[in-house]
């Protein structure tokens, strides 16, 4: 394949020009954001004046942002909570066992992935209704637990296939019942694509808007309280809080990365697609 | 490989939750859509078809779904155009640094849906970046209009949010192919391109479809940017159903419509699992 | 003789057989800072079947695919009638490649990926049928031609790949180790149609390999590759009975490296001792097992007893470790016999000890 690097042809010339101009596409909004968190003279206009750190300061003072934040951290710990306990054992059913349904379970499992947000949200509205549930942040942690259920079972899928079976035989061969090989054997296997996985739910519940917008009781969580100021007009302080947004997810999906190449030594949503078969 | 105990444990507990907080619900909605709303807001739980007769009769209803799927169509296409090329530069040309960009691709896909919708709205409105922008270089002399609040606003934005959703499951389907099929194909005379046209694209075009699925089915049941940044010629058929959970309060017809929709979403899935069987050739 | 000389004249052999179609000078090629090929130059002459034998990270892959294109050598030429073949990109050069691992194409039918290459050059339709037809019946897979390649076996997926190769009609096949993926008995079976095919074709055919054993059942002339660099390039029977190094020796059949000094014309060897013709001083043979037999004493032969300490039955014959009295360890290979017992004679002509170089470890 040398040679499609070393002889520049047409082709070699437009392709990093496009991807370098798609990434400029999917990070201008984040740069302008940030950049016009520290503009003095708020959200619009340029150039961007009077630098500034009042907006920050706003911030520091908001306590409705913060208590938000805590609704926020308090439901992404119980979903994760959920999910996990939920999606390993499910990833372990479609691994290995059989059972009637299986086929539909496994696309009820992963619908929530594709579905969007509001049909999900909607049909727990109407659940909890009928069963005369009021809303509040429990409504909204069992809708993100239900639906994050399937990255967790994803993730965890994802790390059995690689897992060597014949540790685990060699386990049951010396003598360690199901039980013992589970937690000796297996759940060590699956340390990396576990944690892996509640960093991703972990973030995407924090950022969660669709579900939670109609399962909300009386406490906001952070995409909301934002969501409710951004109808009331915007504000720079807006600009300060999704930076902040901003530099924690890079830091969570940064490592949720570095763990899945540690897990599999290649990147990918599904990793038994990843697979470059050489020719030698 | 099992003792009944561990069988049990690792099955009931997720099909049990599942059916509860998954099938359950989809199984009220289905519920919802056949009972009215009376005039008292009271949920009447008589069955009858009207939900889907007003559906079908009134013309807001099938303009807006139409709408939706317009803008979801051009999102996808748009999505496609700039996820493919990436992806392709990605897995054939980049060498040691295709880790490093597809770090750069997910990074944005995880940032906060809501905060990259509101950067947009603050880029694009009349007293935005671009606008002032524009005017600063004297590009303009008065703010573009279309910029905001329209079906523009709604594609760009949603090409944004999605394009890095088509461009995961292309990329895995790029990485599938061993390159020795590119070698050989080179051996046999065909040039990168011919290569590209006859053996790379043919096997891409599972991802194609996933990546296609994802884009068009998440931008049709969007109902954020639409809120945010579609005015009154960009609502989508989502934001009818939250107004109808919200002021319009007709809760059954908002199922209705949920219901429609979430059977468009299976018929599609289910449509683009029989080609990407027929393209998979693994 | 140096090694270069001697592997330049075999190397060269080409160009008064046939005449030379490939012309190799003084190729390199590292990767990194590893030397992968350190200056090969070799002829392939017209309608030969040139098979580079080597180990694992001997450099024959690599060898292979800057032939066919895929690698660019750091320094040297490639020359094919007269003109450059290096400068090309693979699309261009009139050779073609049978994968290791076949590499047909999954989302094509036999038929499609046998007239892949015709139908990039745009042949016209009639044309392009008949000569698909052609080549699928020279390889015997005319009944499978609509079948995708997921459904035939191993030594089907070959069999497509050679006819996909050959239906273009190049001027050099390269083969790199298709056999390898097949169990022993079809291999055996492939080894003697593909030679017979490129008689029948007639053009050269370029075969990498590890397998000593396939290299001297197929080709006119093999060329052994160590570490980079050519060891010797001989027809089988002349690599065999003359190696030209201990390395030579030992990774073509099996044999018996005896250290001994020259004094007088006469090589001694512990208690063996043989009449030479070459100056006084140390020196290494080669002497084959199947060279040594059991016999009595015979003036003409060199003579000496020995214990048996080993007797393995390989069917048609015996290898026997034996041990002289002064502790030489011998493998001697004998038509098969009965289990044999103590000490017994042998003997050996002077002429069946080859002196070989030594050949050094190289880093």
């Amino acid at each position: 394949m040398e040679f499609l690097v070393k002889r520049p042809s047409d082709t070699s010339l437009w392709l990093p020009l496009h991807a370098a101009a798609v990434f400029a596409f999917l990070y201008l909004p984040i740069a302008v954001l940030v950049l016009y968190s520290f503009n003095g003279q708020g959200v619009g206009g340029f150039p961007p004046r009077n630098l500034t750190l009042d907006w920050y300061r706003t911030l520091a003072g908001d306590s409705a942002i913060w208590d938000s934040v805590f609704n926020s951290l308090m439901v992404a710990i119980a979903a994760m909570a959920i999910s996990l306990a939920l999606g390993i054992p499910a990833a372990l059913a479609l691994d290995r066992a059989k059972f009637p349904g299986k086929a539909l379970f496994r696309r009820l499992v992963l619908l929530p992935l594709i579905l969007p947000g509001i049909i999900t949200g909607l049909s727990l509205l109407m659940l909890f209704r009928e069963a005369s549930v009021k809303l509040s942040l429990l409504t909204i942690i069992l809708g993100h637990g239900t639906a994050l259920i399937s990255v967790a079972a994803t993730e965890v899928f994802a790390g059995l296939q690689k897992l060597d079976r014949a540790q685990e035989e060699a386990s049951l061969d010396l003598g360690a019942n199901y039980w013992q090989t589970f937690w000796r054997v297996t759940m060590p296997n699956l340390k990396l694509p576990i944690i892996g996985a509640a960093l991703l739910i972990f973030t995407l519940s924090m950022d969660e808007i669709a579900v939670s917008f109609f399962l909300i009781g009386r406490d906001n969580t952070l995409p909301l309280e934002i969501w409710g100021r951004l109808r009331r007009g915007i504000t720079p302080e807006i600009n300060a809080i999704s930076t902040i947004i901003f530099f924690f997810s890079l830091a969570a999906i940064v490592t949720w990365y570095r763990l899945r190449v540690r897990a599999e030594g290649q990147p990918g949503i599904a990793a038994e697609l990843v697979e470059a078969g050489q020719g030698k | 490989m099992f003792s009944r105990a561990y069988r049990a444990a690792i099955t009931l507990p997720p099909l049990l939750w599942v059916a509860l907080f998954l099938l359950t619900p989809y199984l009220l909605m289905f519920c919802f859509s056949f009972w009215s709303v009376s005039p008292s807001q009271e949920i009447v739980h008589q069955w009858n078809f009207n939900n889907y007769r007003e559906l079908a009769a009134k013309g807001v209803y099938p303009e807006t779904l139409f709408r939706s799927m317009w803008i979801a169509a051009r999102v996808t296409v748009f999505s496609l155009l700039l996820g493919y090329p990436l992806a392709y530069y990605l897995s054939f040309r980049a060498g040691a640094r295709k880790e490093l960009f597809y770090q750069l691709v997910i990074i944005p896909l995880w940032v906060s849906y809501l905060v990259r919708a509101y950067a947009w709205k603050t880029i694009l409105g009349s007293d935005g970046v671009l606008n002032t922008l524009l005017q600063y270089v004297h590009l303009t002399r008065h703010p573009l209009d279309f910029l905001l609040y329209s079906p523009f606003a709604v594609v760009l934005t949603l090409t944004h949010i999605y394009t890095p959703f088509a461009f995961l499951p292309i990329y895995a389907a790029l990485e599938h192919i061993p390159r020795n099929l590119v070698e050989a194909s080179h051996d046999l005379g065909a040039s990168p391109f011919q290569t590209f046209w006859r053996v790379i694209f043919p096997l891409s075009i599972p991802g194609v479809l996933a990546g296609a699925t994802f884009a068009f089915v998440l931008s049709l049941g969007d109902f954020l940017a639409p809120l945010l940044l579609g005015g009154p010629s960009g609502i989508m058929i989502s934001n009818i159903v939250v107004s109808l959970f919200g002021a319009a309060y007709n809760w059954p017809l908002g199922a209705a419509i949920s219901l429609c929709m979430l059977l468009l979403v299976i018929a599609l899935l289910f449509l683009t699992e029989r080609l990407e069987k027929k393209w998979s050739f693994s | 003789m140096t090694t270069t000389t001697q592997s330049v004249i075999g190397a060269k052999s080409a160009q008064a057989a046939g005449g030379s179609l490939l012309d190799i000078r003084n190729i390199a090629k590292s990767f990194g800072s590893n030397p992968v090929l350190r200056d090969i130059s070799l002829d392939v002459a017209e309608g030969e079947f040139l098979t580079i034998l080597g180990e694992s990270g001997s450099g024959k892959t690599t060898l292979l695919r800057v032939i066919a294109g895929f690698e660019q050598a750091d320094s040297g030429e490639l020359w094919m009638s007269g003109e450059r073949l290096d400068r090309l990109p693979p699309y261009r050069r009139r050779v073609n490649t049978v994968f290791q691992n076949y590499a047909l194409f999954p989302h094509l039918s036999v038929e499609e990926n046998v007239g892949y290459g015709l139908r990039v050059a745009k042949s016209p339709a009639a044309e392009l049928a008949s000569r698909v037809q052609q080549a699928l019946a020279m390889v015997k897979m005319s009944a499978f031609s609509k079948s995708k390649p997921s459904k035939i076996s191993g030594g089907q997926q070959q069999r497509v790949a050679l006819a996909r190769a050959l239906v273009n009609r190049p001027r050099l096949l390269l083969l790199d180790e298709p056999l390898s993926a097949l169990d022993a008995n079809l291999r055996r079976q492939m080894q003697i149609e593909l030679k017979s095919l490129q008689r029948e074709v007639g053009i050269s055919f370029l075969f990498v390999t590890h397998d000593q054993e396939e290299a001297m059942v197929m080709s006119d002339r093999i060329a052994l590759l160590r570490n980079g660099e050519l060891e010797q390039v001989a027809s089988p029977r002349e690599i065999y009975s003359r190696p030209a190094t201990a390395y030579t020796a030992q990774f073509i059949g099996h044999t018996n490296l005896l250290r001994a000094d020259v004094k007088d014309r006469t090589a001694r060897c512990h208690s063996l001792t043989w009449p030479v013709s070459l100056p006084d001083g140390p020196a290494l043979f080669s002497l084959r097992p199947e060279n040594i037999r059991l016999a009595p004493d015979q003036s003409n032969q060199v003579s000496f007893r020995g214990a048996i300490r080993n007797q393995a039955f390989h069917g048609a014959t015996e290898l026997l470790q034996i041990e002289c009295a002064d502790g030489l360890v011998l493998s001697v290979r004998i038509p098969a016999s009965a289990r044999l017992q103590g000490n017994l004679s042998f003997q050996f002509s002077a002429s069946d000890a080859v002196p070989v170089r030594e050949s050094p470890e190289k880093s």
